[in-house]
């Protein structure tokens, strides 16, 4: 029999003002040593699980374990998990051996250990050298290195992160990404990671939970979740994906027909799905291809309204299937160089790289947007006051170049 | 263009006459009381010798009638320990009090605040006459435990507010990171709050200590002879002996009070330029 998970959530819910759930009824469990990570946008609900886990707040309802044991009415002090803040929260009035030492001298640990741990940390995090700096003496990526120091110095077996990387630079931010990771590895500890970044979320996890308004929407690893999404929000949210909306016409155990605005389309029903029921269809744009008539299952005509070159590849815009938005990436070969913009090009892709969603999101009306994660959403929002599809081509330029990459 | 310039600088100079006219009219009582603590002659008014620079028309007799006078050494103790023990007992207080009032869980917190804040607003004759009332019963009028109580009440509104503008600067992150990393709510305290919020806390306990020293209501009404203080004791000169003595006093006073002020200039200063006021 499997020992109980090292963190685990019960169907904990949190409310703050006894209204609004900024939590509801969450089930997770984190093994030992894994390094998991929560994911979603802000306001979705995974910081304050990071909070109630460290025990600076308290769920409102359910329960959270540790090692099988409820930690309900066990203060932070007394839960031995190592805790780096988003804004690293170093002790500016003491050195950096000083901020190292306060979680040994607590526990009432020698100073003989305590020399030798404090010189460990800062090799672990590769700051030998620093022990007599003041904090404010420090970049933000030795700030950064410090604060993990100290969450580690103390040997927690579960290591919570709140954005640790959210205010560092994107050269350091990828370097320290791999330096969390490695350490974490090295140590064998588990750690639970919280971000809005997917690349960072993807880049460093054994597994990550999607977040969106206070429900997780998929708990996988992250090729899991990038190859295999099974609700719209994990298909927009992780990585570009076109989304086409409409309704189920035929419905058959390994593929279903749904009928979009510009034509039917064929697709995997990742759920299984009945013929009346609302659609989202998810095809990542390098699934997609230009193609000769009768190669793919689903091929349809369109013209290509922008073409913007990244250099490896290039992506085109097209409106398809009621998506203005529509994006086909190819790669920069000989021969598709050739494409230009107003061209009518043929496009095709497989069933097998077409999922059929339920549709949760803004499933009314004919104008899907092209939902390539929360950039996009926010800017949704500020666009309010215009047609979705009336956006300007540098708007959707500037997403392609920004969301790239993946 | 020019006359709009002339009406600019006309304009300009009489802001800074009228400054200045405010300014003296202020201060000037003040410090013409510190030429006149070293007059020879037992009178409050410039002597003809002294404003023609004779030296001989100078004297620290005054000074030295204040040092060896019982009646204003008494009262120098009494202010001192009054104002020393009454000001600790308001820091103790005002930052306990200010460390709640800075819980997000505070319920209440503008009218706690303004129940703090009081003594400071209400008419000191008004709080001190009910003192008189209320300790007389309980038998603490005429007692140094009495002033010490009625000015530590007075003192404390002056560290919750300073504590209170300290507070604000502080990262609550930094408690929850020493309560995560294994430290009990004393600890937390002492080892990562009090230390950044020093400079209030001794900012307002200078304050507190101020407030004492230079009270003279709440010692009319609640001290006896044995408690008179500094400010009880030239008021006492001022109606009963008319003597240069207290413009000694004044002096001696005057100079006490900037090095104070000298010394919570400083704190805020490094308190500004500290980890604090980030």
């Amino acid at each position: 029999m499997q020992s109980a998970p090292h963190v685990e959530f019960r169907g904990v819910s949190k409310t703050y003002d006894g209204r609004t759930m900024v939590v509801r009824d969450l089930d997770l469990r984190v093994q030992e040593g894994e390094f998991f990570t929560l994911l979603g946008p802000s306001g979705s609900g995974k910081t304050t699980c990071l909070m109630m886990l460290a025990g600076f707040e308290a769920p409102s309802s359910g329960e959270i374990r540790l090692s099988g044991r409820s930690v309900q009415h066990l203060p932070p002090r007394k839960r031995g998990i190592g805790v780096v803040f988003q804004n690293y929260a170093l002790f500016p009035h003491m050195t950096v051996r000083r901020n190292l030492a306060f979680p040994l001298e607590v526990r009432g640990i020698s100073a003989a250990s305590r020399r030798q741990r404090i010189r460990q940390a800062l090799e672990v995090v590769r700051l030998d050298g620093f022990e007599d700096r003041r904090p404010a003496e420090l970049s933000g990526g030795q700030q950064q290195r410090v604060a993990i120091a100290r969450a580690l110095v103390f040997n927690p077996s579960l290591v919570l992160m709140d954005e640790p990387l959210g205010a560092l630079d994107r050269r350091l931010r990828e370097e320290m990404q791999f330096e969390i990771r490695r350490m974490q590895q090295d140590l064998g500890v588990t750690v639970v990671y919280v971000t809005h970044d997917q690349q960072e979320a993807m880049a460093m996890s054994s597994r990550v939970a999607v977040f969106h308004r206070g429900h997780i929407q998929q708990v996988a690893a992250p090729e899991t979740l990038y190859e295999e999404p099974e609700r719209e929000f994990v298909a927009s949210f992780i990585g570009d994906n076109n989304m086409l909306r409409g309704h189920v016409r035929k419905a058959e155990r390994d593929f279903c027909d749904v009928e979009t605005p510009g034509g039917t389309v064929r697709a995997f029903p990742v759920h299984g799905c009945r013929p009346g029921d609302r659609s989202v269809l998810a095809i990542r744009p390098e699934r997609v291809s230009l193609t000769k008539p009768g190669v793919y299952t689903n091929e349809f005509e369109a013209v290509v309204e922008d073409i913007l070159f990244i250099g490896d590849h290039l992506r085109l815009r097209v409106n398809l299937c009621g998506n203005p938005n529509f994006i086909v990436k190819i790669q920069n070969t000989v021969g598709h160089s050739a494409v230009l913009e107003g061209d009518r090009v043929r496009i095709g892709w497989s069933v097998m790289d077409c999922r059929a969603l339920p549709d949760e999101e803004g499933g009314s009306g004919p104008t899907p947007v092209n939902q390539q994660g929360t950039e996009n959403r926010s800017r949704s929002a500020v666009d309010a006051g215009k047609p979705k599809t009336g956006r300007t081509n540098d708007s959707v330029l500037a997403q392609s170049h920004r969301e790239d990459g993946v | 263009m020019t006359g709009h310039n002339l009406a600019e600088r006309l304009g300009r100079g009489l802001h800074l006459a009228f400054c200045i006219v405010v300014f003296s009219f202020l201060i000037a009582p003040m410090l013409v009381v510190v030429p006149l603590s070293f007059n020879a002659e037992p009178y409050f008014t410039f002597s003809q010798g002294m404003l023609a620079l004779d030296a001989d028309a100078y004297s620290l007799r005054w000074y030295r009638s204040v040092i060896v006078n019982e009646e204003w050494r008494l009262a120098l103790t009494n202010s001192l320990f009054i104002g020393l023990v009454a000001a600790a007992l308001a820091t103790v207080l005002g930052v306990l009090a200010a460390l709640g009032l800075a819980s997000p869980a505070m319920p209440g917190r503008a009218f706690v605040t303004g129940l703090l804040i009081s003594p400071m607003i209400t008419p000191i004759i008004i709080s001190a006459a009910g003192m008189f009332f209320f300790y007389s019963k309980l038998g603490l009028s005429q007692t140094h435990l009495g002033l010490i109580l009625a000015h530590a009440a007075l003192g404390t509104p002056f560290v919750v507010i300073t504590v209170t503008a300290t507070l604000s600067g502080f990262d609550q992150n930094l408690a929850r990171a020493a309560a995560s990393l294994g430290a009990g709510p004393f600890a937390v305290f002492r080892r990562v709050q009090l230390p950044l919020i020093a400079p209030g806390v001794i900012a307002g306990g200078l304050f507190a200590f101020a407030a004492s020293f230079d009270e003279v209501v709440t010692v009319l009404f609640l001290g006896g002879l044995e408690q008179r203080t500094i400010p009880r004791q030239m008021w006492a000169g001022i109606r009963e002996q008319i003597s240069p003595e207290i413009l000694a006093v004044a002096t001696f006073l005057v100079a006490f009070v900037l090095v104070l002020l000298g010394v919570v200039e400083c704190l805020r200063k490094r308190g500004g330029q500290g980890p604090v006021g980030r």
